[in-house]
């Protein structure tokens, strides 16, 4: 049986996910060409509004983080009643924009500034019916990991 | 231009009290500073007034007298009372009134904030997937700095433990139990690498400040405060400011403390060398340290080695958050800016008691900073 699985919002990363590699969904200012994520209809350097939508690199540095150790207020948080530390930080995408995501490694001694990430998914909470609810999060790219990539 | 001096401040306790709805805590303040004034209610002419929790704040004078005169409800995040204090200067300085109020208060439920991110023009997943927490912001860019200037978990603790220990010496703040830096580091982890005891709570109080015309002054007082500038900026482009899913990539941009700090000195003719004391906006032992080289006080990094010394001690060269500041208070968000106000008004006085600093202090500074990334400064001089 497979579970059910629902993005947390529309429009944020490529969905459903065996359609299309896992990308962020940023948007793109055709007159200065800034790039903004989530998707922005309106340029905050130049004002303008007009915008194309782009795909966000999938890999990025992690440029600082911290750790969430206590249950955060509901709403407007809507993870599940038993929490889980976990663990936010912001990637660099270069050229592109630093985004704010939540991070699979939950102990800071595990991570690092400067550290590659990879873009993945991860269930922050699940519903009644037993639907995941997926938001995206980076993960330390491990050595091993890529080994595996390249050889297979 | 006519200049603005103040001539009275007043304070209500900050903590808990149940029971005591904001605005007569408020009402108490503003009563403490019109006796400090030497002025009665119906001499006000204008007011300012700050609230986070209290939708009409300017109910207020249903509780000190309906004399008519404009009271202006404001609110600029963690700024708010930076901002109610800039208007009311600006007041007299333009020559609208010549005797005006500021006033905050403020009433928070127990715990982290919590809104929907909407309000600040954020999307709901945000939230949902528990993003949305300023502490977060606080967490990250201490842990940033730390790695890029070298400063420690121990100075981190040592912070705290100065506005604990300054605390215990002010009978109107909330935490006044002193706490060692080993105990502070003995507390869990919130946010890594800030831990329960560097962060400060959201809680109650409010607090007052009258102003007059310089020019006037004497009628009211011996020791008036001068209020030399004031300056609020808000966020730009760039900059790593607090509740932002993403933001560009490139060459480090200033905080709006850096930019307020810079445009007060400058209003102000007053550099940051003259600051004989000052009170920073302390969210968490990280945002003190941070805060203190944003502010112009001392140099990226300089900290580390400043803290170890005692120099932020109210003994030392430059005492910062001696009242407790925001760890030893908490953040009543209306009202913060204007305590701060209060201590450095009475550190100028030479009133401030066991927490008063050596020498005669001629020049203090007050700073904030909260979301969604504003920043208000004022310097004071006798
Ligand atoms: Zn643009």
């Amino acid at each position: 049986m497979t579970t059910a699985q629902r993005p947390v919002a529309e429009g944020l990363f490529t969905w459903p996910p065996a359609a299309a590699p896992l990308r962020l969904i940023g948007s793109e200012c055709r007159v200065c060409g800034l790039v903004s994520f989530p998707a922005a209809a309106t340029c905050v350097r130049c004002a303008s509004d007009d915008s194309k939508e782009r795909l966000l690199a999938d890999r990025g540095t992690l440029w600082t983080y911290t750790t969430q150790d206590f249950r955060p207020p509901s709403p407007p948080y809507d993870g599940p009643e038993t929490f889980e530390p976990y663990s936010v930080g912001y990637i660099e995408l270069p050229g592109e924009l630093l985004v704010e995501a939540r991070l699979t490694e939950p102990d800071p001694d595990k991570l690092r500034i400067g550290q590659d990430m990879r873009l993945t998914l991860v269930p922050y909470t699940v519903q009644d019916d037993g639907t995941e609810v997926m938001t995206f999060a980076f993960a330390p790219v491990e050595e091993s990991t890529e080994i595996e990539e390249e050889a297979s | 231009m006519t200049e603005a001096v103040i001539i009275g401040v007043g304070l209500h306790p900050f903590g808990r009290f149940p029971g005591k709805p904001a605005l007569d805590m408020g009402a108490d303040a503003v009563r403490l500073a019109l006796a400090d004034a030497g002025v009665n209610w119906p001499q006000i002419q204008g007011g300012y007034i700050g609230s986070y929790e209290v939708a009409n704040p300017d109910a207020i004078v249903g509780r000190l007298g309906l004399t008519g005169i404009p009271m202006r409800g404001v609110f600029n995040g963690c700024a708010t009372a930076g901002t109610a204090v800039a208007l009311a200067a600006r007041a007299i300085e333009t020559g609208e009134h010549d005797l005006t109020i500021a006033i905050g208060l403020d009433k928070h439920p127990r715990g982290a904030f919590a809104a929907d991110p909407s309000v600040a023009g954020i999307p709901s997943w945000y939230g949902q997937t528990g993003l949305f927490l300023t502490t977060h912001f606080f967490g990250m860019k201490i842990n940033r700095y730390m790695h890029e200037h070298g400063i420690s978990h121990e100075t981190l603790a040592r912070v705290a433990s100065k506005n604990f220990r300054n605390a215990a010496g002010n009978d109107k703040a909330w935490r006044r139990t002193p706490l060692s830096p080993e105990e502070v580091l003995a507390s869990p982890v919130l946010n890594y690498p800030l831990r329960q005891f560097m962060y400060c709570g959201p809680n109650e109080g409010a607090a007052a400040v009258v102003m007059c015309r310089a020019d006037q002054a004497h009628k009211y007082t011996t020791t008036p405060v001068r209020v030399r500038a004031t300056a609020l900026r808000s966020r730009r482009l760039g900059a790593f400011e607090v509740q932002s899913p993403s933001f560009p990539v490139g060459e480090p941009v200033d905080s709006p403390s850096v930019d307020a700090s810079r445009d007060a000195y400058e209003r102000a003719g007053i550099g940051p060398e003259d600051v004989d004391v000052a009170q920073l906006q302390d969210t968490d032992a990280g945002s003190e340290i941070i805060h203190m080289a944003e502010n112009g006080l001392c140099k990226d990094g300089e900290q580390e080695r400043l803290i170890a010394e005692g120099a932020t001690e109210i003994g030392g060269r430059l005492p910062v958050n001696t009242d407790g500041g925001l760890l030893g208070n908490g953040e009543p968000i209306g009202a913060s800016g204007l305590r701060q106000i209060h201590e450095i008004v009475l550190q100028l006085r030479g009133t401030a008691g066991t927490r008063q600093i050596p020498g005669t202090p001629r020049v203090g500074y007050t700073h904030l900073y909260g979301a969604p990334g504003a920043s208000a400064v004022t310097i004071l001089s006798t």
